[in-house]
C-alpha cells in the first residue's frame, strides 16, 4: 500500500519542500529535491507495472473523503493495466524533462519555484491516472489545470505570459463545467462514483432517459457528452483548443511536460477510462470521433504556415490529439492509448529539441531567423530528425505503428470512419510537411540570424542532450510493442496487455486492404516530406509565391481561423461591457440604489413639504380644523 | 424537556462563553495604555476560545437535540426565559466567531491608532452579540442579541471606517433595521398565536395554518434576506464592507452575514415548512441571480475590497441555493460553505487590510507586480484565491460541490446555472490576481512594500490550515452537522402532503 501511495506522494513532498524552503535555503539546489523524487516515482512505477503485468490489479481505498447523506466518496487508487501504462509514460518522460530542466533553467531567479511547480504537476497527473473514482479524477483534473496556470505564467512579469496562464485555466474551466456536472450525474444515476461499481452497473441504466429542459434524452449519452466536455478543454480539442498554442509562453520544458506527459493526455486517458460508458452510447462516440477528426485537420492546417518553432509543434500536438480522439470515437481505445504513449516520446523530444535550439539562440523562436544549425548542434539535429520522421509515420519508428493502427481502424469504421480516414490522411500529409518545413528552415540552409547570435551558437550541455538521446530511443523503439499482426504474430503486445480494461477489437478487413492503408499512409508521409524538401531547400522562392497566390487562405491559416478574435468579440468583451454598464451601472447603480437612496430622499422631501403646513399662524390651523371636521361629518353621513 | 439534552458539562459553559468577551470589555474600560489594551483584548479573545474548547470533545455528534442547554426563568409573567443551547447547525459558527474575533484583534494591532480602547470594546461587545445569536433558544433573547450587535458594527464602520464611512454606516443600519422590525412583528404574532411562549423549540414544533405561514415567512425573510444578503437587497454590503476597517469587514463577512442564512435554517424552514416550499421557486431564482449577478459585477470593480465584497454576494447565493434545495447534500454544503466563506473571505479581507496598511490605496490599478516584491504575501493570497474559486483540495471545493450536487438533484437546471458561477469565479479572481501580483511592479509601490511580518503570518496561519483541512478531511466538520441536518430534512418532509398541493394550487393561480 505504501508503494502505491508513495508514487504520487514523493513529488508532492518535493513540491512542499521546494515551495516552503526554496526561496531562502535551497535556491539553485532545488533539483536535488525534485529529481530524486520523480526518479523515485519512476522506479516505483516500474515495479508496479511489473506487478500488474503479472496479473495483480489493485483497487484500494485510503480513507473516506466526503460523506453527506447517501453521498460518499473515498480517496483511493485503482491500479490496472491502463493506469500502469500511464504511470510509466508520465514518470519516465517527467524524469527526463526534470533532468533537462537542470540545464535549461540554470540561473533563472525562479529556479526553486520552477522545480516546485513541476513536481506539483507530476503529483497532480499521477493522482489523475491513479484515482479509483470520478471525484478524485476531478481533483487531479483541476490540479493539472492549476499547475499549467502556474507554469505557463511562470515568467509572470511578462504580460503575455500572465495572460496565457490565465487563459489556459479559464478555458479549461469551461470544459470542467461540463465535466463536473457529468461527475455529479454519474452519482445520481449509479449511486456511486467508484469506477468499479459504476462500470459494473452500466447494464442497468441502459436505455434509461432523463428529462432536460423538456427533452427526453438518453442518460448515458448525456453523461458521456458532459464528461467529454472536460476532455475537449483539457486535451485542447476544437472549440476549446485556443489555450494550448498560447501555452508556449511558459518555459520550454513546461511545454514538453504539458504536451507529452501530463495535462493534454488527461482527456484521452479519461475517455479510455470511461470506455464502458462510452461503449453504450453510439451518439457520444460519434461526437468524439468527429471532434477528433476535425481537430486533427484543423490544427494541422494552421501548423502549415506558423513561424514560431514552438507554436508549430503545439499545433502538431493538437492535431495528434485529434487522432487519438478519432481512435477513441471508433472504439479503438487501446489504439488511442498506444498513440498517446508513442506520441509522448517523440513530442517530448520535439519540444526539448526546440528548447535546445531556443537556448542556443538566446530565446529566438522565429524559424525564419534560424537556419543551418545542423553543424553547430549535431545531437539536437539528429534527435529532432528522428522525432520528425517518427511523427511523419516513417516505417519502423514509433509513430508509424500507432498512427497506422488509427488509420486502419478509421478505414474499417463504416461510412463515418471512411470520411474521417480521409481527413486523417490529409492531416498526415500536412503533418509530414510542416514537420520537415521546420527541420529545413531551422537546421538546413544558411543561418539567417544576427552575427552576434551566430557567434554564440553552440550545442547544449550534456544534461540537456542526454535526455534528448533517451527520448530519441523512445521515438524509435516505443512502437515495437504494438506491431500489427499483419507484420508479426503476437507483435501487438500493448494491445493484448490493455485488452482486459479497454477491450481490443480488431478492424474488419482483408490483408490487402490493410496493406493498402499502410502503404498509402507511408506514401503520404513521404510526399509531405518531399514537398517540404522542394519548397524549402530547392526552390526557396516557392513558399512566397504559393502564399501570395492563395492570399486569403494563407491569411486564414496564419491567423488561426480568427478563433481567438471571435471569442474575444463575442464572449470576453460583451461580458465585460455587460458587467460594467448593465449589471453594475444600471441594475446596481440606478435601479436598486435608486430605490434605496430614493426612499430616504422621498421621506425627506415629503417632510420638507409637510413642514410648510405648520405655519404657526392660528387662523390657518382653524381653517384646517374646520375642513377636517367637515370631511368627518360628510363621511359619517355618507356611511349612514 | 423531551427535545433537549441537558448540559453534559457540569458548569454553564455557554453562558460563560457568551459573556466572557463582555466582561473583558468592561475590564478594558479601566485601562489606559494602548498597548496593554491590545494585549488584554488578545488574551480575552483567546480566552473565549479556551472556554469554548471543552464543548468540542463533549459534543455529541449522534443527536440532533440541543446540547449544553441552560434554562432559567427570566420574566415569567411574559413567558420569557433565559434559554440557550447549541446543535449541529450552530456549533461550527460558534468556533468561527471566536476564531475570527481573535484574528480581528491581531489584524488591528497597527491599523487602529485612534480611540484604541473604544475600538476593542466594540469588537468584544460584538463577539458577545454574535455568540448570543447562535446560542439563543428564546426569541426575546435572540432578538436582543440580534439587535445588540448592530450597534458596535455601526460604530466600527462609522468611527473607524474609510472616507464614505458615515453614509455606509447609516445605510447598513437602516437596511438591517427595516428587515429586523418586520421580523419583530413576526415574533409578536408567533407569541400571540402560540399562547404566549417565546421558546424557539416549542414554536418550531407547532403546525401553523397555511395563511399564517406565508405572512410569517415573509416577515422573517425580510430580516434574513437583508442580512445574507440576497439579491436585490445586497447593496448595503459593498459599501459597508469597503468602508469598514479590516476587522469590521472580517467580522461582517465572516460571521454577521451568516446569521441570515442561519436564520433560514433555525426558523424559516422548521417553523414554516409549507411556506418554504411555496416560495421555493422565487427563492431559487433569487439565489441563482445572486450567484451570476454577484460574479458578473465583480468584473467591473476597480476597488480591491469592493470586488471581494461583491464576490460575497455570489458566494452567499451558493449558500442560500444549497439551503433551499432541502436535501442533505445541499443543506450540508450550504452550512459548510458558510463556514468556508467566513474563512476565505475573512482571509481575503485580512490580506487586503495588510496591503492597505502599506500602500494606503485599494485601487487595483495602483498595484501590479507584487509577486516579485512580496512573494510570501503573493503565495498566501494565491491559496485563498484558489479556495475562493473552489479548487479541489481546498475547502471551497467541498462546499460548492455539495451545493451543486444538491441543486442538480433538486432540479437539473439549478445545478447547471449554479455551475456557471464556477467559471465566472475563476475569471474574476484570476484576473484580479494578475492585476495585483503579475506583470511589472508598479514603480511607485516599490519602496512602500515589505513582505509579511511575524504577526501577520500568525494571523493568517489558522485560516490556511483550515483551507486544506476542510479540503482534504471535510468529514471532521461535516460530522458535526449530519444528525441535525438529517432531522431538519425529515421534519420538513413529514405530514405536509395535503397542504403541499394546496400551496401548489395557490402558486399556480399567482403565476
Amino acid at each position: 500500500m505504501l508503494k502505491y501511495t508513495l508514487i504520487p506522494l514523493l513529488p508532492l513532498i518535493a513540491f512542499v519542500i521546494n515551495i516552503l524552503f526554496g526561496r531562502n535555503y535551497i535556491k539553485d539546489k532545488a533539483h536535488w529535491i525534485a529529481v530524486p523524487a520523480v526518479l523515485g516515482s519512476f522506479v516505483l512505477s516500474v515495479s508496479v507495472f511489473m506487478d500488474v503485468y503479472a496479473g495483480n490489479v489493485i483497487n484500494l481505498n485510503l480513507y473516506t473523503w466526503i460523506v453527506s447523506g447517501n453521498f460518499n466518496v473515498p480517496i483511493g487508487f485503482l491500479i490496472d493495466q491502463l493506469t500502469a501504462t500511464m504511470l510509466i509514460v508520465v514518470t519516465s518522460i517527467s524524469s527526463l524533462i526534470f533532468i533537462y530542466s537542470i540545464g535549461y533553467m540554470h540561473g533563472d531567479k525562479g529556479y526553486h519555484r520552477f522545480f516546485a511547480y513541476l513536481s506539483l504537476f507530476v503529483f497532480s497527473m499521477l493522482i489523475l491516472v491513479m484515482a479509483n473514482n470520478f471525484l478524485l479524477l476531478y481533483f487531479g483534473w483541476e490540479a493539472v489545470g492549476l499547475c499549467s496556470y502556474f507554469l505557463i505564467g511562470f515568467w509572470f512579469e511578462k504580460k503575455s505570459a500572465a495572460d496565457a496562464g490565465k487563459k489556459a485555466f479559464i478555458v479549461n474551466r469551461f470544459g470542467d463545467f461540463g465535466f463536473g456536472l457529468g461527475v455529479i450525474l454519474v452519482f445520481l444515476t449509479f449511486g456511486s462514483l467508484e469506477y468499479v461499481e459504476v462500470f459494473a452497473n452500466t447494464g442497468s441504466v441502459l436505455g434509461q432517459t432523463m428529462n432536460i429542459l423538456g427533452y427526453e434524452v438518453d442518460t448515458i449519452t448525456v453523461i458521456c457528452l458532459l464528461l467529454f466536455c472536460g476532455a475537449v478543454g483539457k486535451s485542447a480539442q476544437v472549440p476549446l483548443h485556443v489555450w494550448l498554442p498560447d501555452a508556449m509562453e511558459g518555459p520550454t520544458p513546461v511545454s514538453a511536460l504539458i504536451h507529452a506527459a501530463t495535462m493534454v493526455t488527461a482527456g484521452v486517458f479519461m475517455v479510455a477510462r470511461c470506455s464502458p460508458l462510452f461503449n453504450l452510447s453510439p451518439d457520444a462516440m460519434t461526437v468524439v470521433a468527429v471532434v477528433g477528426g476535425i481537430t486533427a485537420i484543423f490544427a494541422a492546417s494552421i501548423g502549415l504556415v506558423q513561424n514560431d518553432i514552438k507554436r508549430i509543434i503545439a499545433y502538431s500536438t493538437v492535431s495528434q490529439l485529434g487522432y487519438m480522439f478519432l481512435a477513441l470515437g471508433m472504439g479503438a481505445y487501446t489504439t488511442a492509448i498506444f498513440h498517446l504513449y508513442t506520441h509522448a516520446y517523440f513530442k517530448a523530444l520535439l519540444f526539448l529539441g526546440s528548447g535546445s535550439v531556443i537556448h542556443a539562440l538566446h530565446n529566438e523562436m522565429n524559424i525564419q531567423k534560424m537556419g543551418g544549425l545542423k553543424k553547430y548542434m549535431p545531437v539536437t539535429y539528429w534527435t529532432f530528425l528522428i522525432a520528425s520522421l517518427s511523427i511523419s509515420g516513417i516505417p519502423g519508428l514509433a509513430g508509424f505503428f500507432s498512427k497506422d493502427e488509427i488509420l486502419w481502424r478509421a478505414y474499417t469504421g463504416g461510412d463515418l470512419g471512411k470520411f474521417l480516414w480521409v481527413l486523417a490522411i490529409v492531416s498526415a500529409f500536412m503533418t509530414a510537411f510542416y514537420s520537415f518545413r521546420l527541420i529545413y528552415l531551422t537546421f538546413h540552409g544558411k543561418f539567417r540570424g544576427t552575427h552576434e547570435q551566430e557567434h554564440h551558437l553552440h550545442e547544449s550541455p550534456p544534461v540537456m542532450t542526454i535526455p534528448l538521446i533517451f527520448l530519441a530511443l523512445g521515438a524509435v523503439g516505443a512502437g515495437w510493442v504494438g506491431i500489427p499482426p499483419l507484420l508479426m504474430d503476437h507483435g501487438d503486445k500493448i494491445g493484448e496487455f490493455l485488452a482486459p480494461v479497454l477491450g481490443h477489437p480488431k478492424g474488419e478487413g482483408t490483408h490487402s486492404e490493410e496493406l493498402f492503408v499502410m502503404g498509402l499512409s507511408v506514401l503520404i508521409g513521404l510526399a509531405g516530406i518531399f514537398t517540404a524538401f522542394i519548397m524549402y531547400l530547392k526552390k526557396t522562392d516557392l513558399p512566397y509565391k504559393v502564399g501570395s497566390a492563395f492570399q486569403p487562405v494563407y491569411k486564414l491559416l496564419y491567423n488561426k481561423y480568427w478563433v481567438d478574435e471571435l471569442y474575444y468579440k463575442t464572449i470576453v468583451k460583451p461580458a465585460l461591457i455587460a458587467s460594467d454598464k448593465i449589471f453594475l451601472g444600471f441594475f446596481d447603480g440606478r435601479l436598486i440604489e435608486g430605490v434605496v437612496n430614493g426612499i430616504p430622499n422621498l421621506i425627506g422631501s415629503l417632510g420638507q413639504r409637510l413642514r410648510k403646513i405648520q405655519t404657526g399662524v392660528l387662523s390657518h390651523y382653524g381653517i384646517i380644523m374646520a375642513l377636517g371636521a367637515l370631511v368627518i361629518i360628510g363621511v359619517m353621513i355618507f356611511i349612514k | 424537556m423531551e427535545n433537549v439534552i441537558l448540559n453534559q458539562l457540569s458548569y454553564s459553559i455557554l453562558t460563560v462563553m457568551v459573556f466572557f468577551p463582555l466582561l473583558g470589555a468592561i475590564l478594558l474600560l479601566f485601562m489606559k495604555n494602548a498597548n496593554s489594551i491590545r494585549w488584554t483584548s488578545l488574551l480575552i479573545t483567546v480566552g473565549a476560545l479556551a472556554v469554548a474548547l471543552p464543548m468540542l470533545s463533549a459534543f455529541d455528534k449522534t443527536t440532533y437535540l440541543m446540547q449544553f442547554v441552560e434554562r432559567r426563568e427570566w420574566i415569567p409573567s411574559w413567558g420569557i426565559n433565559y434559554f440557550v443551547g447549541i446543535d449541529g447547525i450552530s456549533v461550527l459558527f460558534i468556533f468561527l466567531t471566536i476564531l475570527l474575533s481573535i484574528l480581528s484583534v491581531l489584524v488591528s494591532w497597527k491599523a487602529i491608532e485612534t480611540k484604541v480602547k473604544e475600538f476593542y470594546i466594540a469588537i468584544l461587545i460584538m463577539e458577545t452579540g454574535l455568540l448570543g445569536v447562535f446560542v439563543s433558544l428564546d426569541f426575546f433573547l435572540f432578538y436582543l442579541f440580534w439587535e445588540a450587535m448592530l450597534i458596535p458594527m455601526f460604530l466600527l464602520i462609522g468611527v473607524w471606517g474609510g472616507q464614505q464611512r458615515v453614509y455606509a454606516a447609516i445605510k447598513f443600519f437602516l437596511y438591517t433595521l427595516v428587515g429586523s422590525v418586520l421580523m419583530l412583528v413576526g415574533i409578536v404574532v408567533l407569541y400571540l398565536y402560540s399562547g404566549r411562549t417565546l421558546d424557539i423549540l416549542v414554536l418550531s414544533n407547532i403546525k401553523y395554518p397555511l395563511y399564517l405561514q406565508y405572512w410569517l415567512f415573509l416577515a422573517f425573510f425580510a430580516a434574513f434576506a437583508v442580512k445574507v444578503p440576497m439579491f436585490p437587497v445586497h447593496t448595503w454590503l459593498p459599501d459597508a464592507h469597503t468602508e469598514a476597517p479590516t476587522a469590521g469587514s472580517v467580522i461582517l463577512a465572516g460571521v454577521l452575514i451568516k446569521m441570515g442564512a442561519y436564520g433560514f435554517l433555525r426558523f424559516s424552514i422548521p417553523m414554516f415548512p409549507d411556506a418554504t416550499r411555496f416560495f421555493i421557486i422565487p427563492l431559487f431564482i433569487l439565489s441563482i441571480i445572486a450567484i451570476i449577478y454577484g460574479a458578473m459585477v465583480c468584473f467591473a470593480q476597480k476597488d480591491l475590497k469592493r470586488l471581494i465584497a461583491y464576490s460575497s454576494v455570489s458566494h452567499m447565493g451558493f449558500v442560500t441555493l444549497g439551503i433551499f434545495t432541502l436535501n442533505t447534500q445541499g443543506v450540508e454544503g450550504g452550512i459548510l460553505q458558510m463556514l468556508n466563506h467566513g474563512i476565505i473571505t475573512g482571509a481575503l479581507f485580512l490580506m487586503v487590510g495588510i496591503i492597505y496598511e502599506r500602500t494606503h490605496t485599494r485601487m487595483i490599478v495602483d498595484y501590479g507586480g507584487f509577486a516579485s516584491l512580496t512573494p510570501w504575501y503573493a503565495g498566501i493570497f494565491m491559496v485563498f484565491t484558489l479556495a475562493s474559486i473552489g479548487l479541489p483540495g481546498t475547502n471551497g471545493f467541498i462546499g460548492e460541490f455539495l451545493i451543486i450536487f444538491g441543486a442538480l438533484k433538486a432540479k437539473k437546471i439549478l445545478g447547471i446555472l449554479a455551475a456557471t458561477g464556477i467559471i465566472l469565479g475563476a475569471g474574476y479572481m484570476l484576473w484580479l490576481y494578475q492585476r495585483v501580483f503579475f506583470e511589472r511592479p508598479n514603480p511607485a509601490a516599490h519602496h512602500l512594500i515589505m513582505d509579511l511580518n511575524f504577526r501577520e503570518v500568525i494571523t493568517l496561519m489558522p485560516l490556511i490550515i483550515l483551507v486544506f483541512w476542510i479540503g482534504f478531511f471535510p468529514e471532521t466538520f461535516l460530522s458535526f452537522m449530519h444528525a441535525s441536518v438529517e432531522h431538519l430534512i425529515k421534519h420538513m418532509n413529514t405530514g405536509t402532503m395535503v397542504e403541499d398541493s394546496m400551496a401548489q394550487h395557490i402558486w399556480e393561480i399567482l403565476r
